[in-house]
């Protein structure tokens, strides 16, 4: 287990410093740079698409669904973050405890 | 956003100051609430102790932590679970692309800034509009999230029978309602939105095809795409100002 361990972690942490580390010029191509604005908004959108909506290699539509949706009933209405993420847990475990 | 469009310095800086700290905060409880949940998968996975303790130490990265305990508990092969944790971390490279711009870390801040660079970090500092505050926000919001992680998991690990399913209270549905929160200021405009659908979109459809953590790499592929060939990417936009040599410095 511990090679593993130690395969993942420091794999993790040079891939963190790498992406910090590529030189500012090779960033400054407005392209590139324009890639590089648009990233994170795929990344996390894509992590929120995949957390909620699978299952393993499954696609399902469960109670996570449902919490979204409360999260974004609850931006909507511009609550502030932690409202946000309890109002999904919440709606999450009750239509978990309903089911 | 783009830099040019940032300012380097903020008006009303000890009110942001209060919010960024607050948010920072509410962030690393959300996110602890989950580690308590890691932890206690992690020691139900048949890791030790110490190793889930390393884990969250040195990985520390919630997504590619989760991977790795879910294969070893599925009865897969750990080097297996380390690969599909690399797979998965390699978006906090990404990040440390758009956030190296932003931050400008050297030296030792660099190296220890790099451990911080995790979705959490990365959409917090992003949601701000000028650098003092984009920067102090992805100090507070990493320290806080590195802090509460470390010893939610560590808390999880030793209690693990109560929490060890993180659909109890409905844990589950926080990570994506927190990364929706952050996200929320970005999704303003009308292209990052687009990009961010489509990204959603080719995640999804590519679940029940490709091995765990490729989702989320082909949607990186989206924003490449949109980055060169969307209505900015034609050389119709100047070089970010801050890319200038000359660029003033401004506070950590």
């Amino acid at each position: 287990m511990w090679p593993a361990i130690i395969v993942a972690s420091v794999g993790c942490y040079a891939i963190k410093l790498l992406g910090l580390s590529v030189p500012r010029k090779w960033l400054a191509h407005p392209r590139i740079a324009h890639t590089a604005d648009l990233l994170p908004v795929a990344l996390l959108t894509a992590l929120v698409a995949t957390q909620t909506f699978t299952n393993g290699r499954h696609l399902v539509i469960d109670a996570r669904a449902a919490g979204l949706l409360a999260a974004i009933v609850a931006l909507r209405f511009k609550a502030p973050f932690l409202v946000v993420v309890g109002v999904a847990c919440l709606v999450a475990a009750l239509v978990r405890l309903a089911a | 956003m783009a830099d040019e469009e940032l300012s380097e310095t903020d008006p009303s800086w000890s009110t942001t100051r209060r919010a960024v700290l607050r948010d920072a905060i509410g962030v690393g409880v959300a996110t602890g609430a989950y580690g308590l949940s890691f932890g206690a998968i992690s020691v139900a996975s048949g890791l030790s102790i110490l190793q889930t303790c390393v884990l969250s130490l040195v990985l520390f990265s919630g997504g590619s932590q989760f991977a790795l305990v879910g294969i070893v508990g599925g009865g897969g092969a750990p080097m297996t679970g380390a690969a599909t944790a690399l797979l998965l971390g390699v978006r906090n490279g990404f990040y440390g692309l758009r956030l190296s711009r932003l931050l400008r870390l050297r030296s030792w801040r660099r190296i220890a800034g790099a451990q911080l660079v995790i979705d959490e970090s990365t959409a917090m500092s992003l949601a701000r509009t000028s650098r003092p505050a984009a920067r102090f926000a992805f100090w507070s919001t990493g320290l806080s999230v590195f802090l509460l992680w470390n010893l939610a998991t560590l808390v999880g690990a030793v209690a693990t029978k109560a929490l060890h399913d993180p659909r109890v209270f409905g844990l589950d549905a926080a990570p994506p309602a927190a990364f929706l929160a952050l996200m929320a200021p970005r999704l303003r405009a009308r292209e990052p939105r687009v990009v961010a659908l489509v990204a959603a979109i080719v995640a999804i459809a590519s679940v029940p095809f490709v091995p765990t953590g490729v989702p989320v790499l082909l949607a990186a592929g989206v924003a490449v795409v949109a980055g060169f060939a969307g209505p900015r990417g034609f050389g119709s936009r100047k070089a970010a100002p801050d890319d200038d040599a000359s660029a003033v410095e401004v506070r950590a």
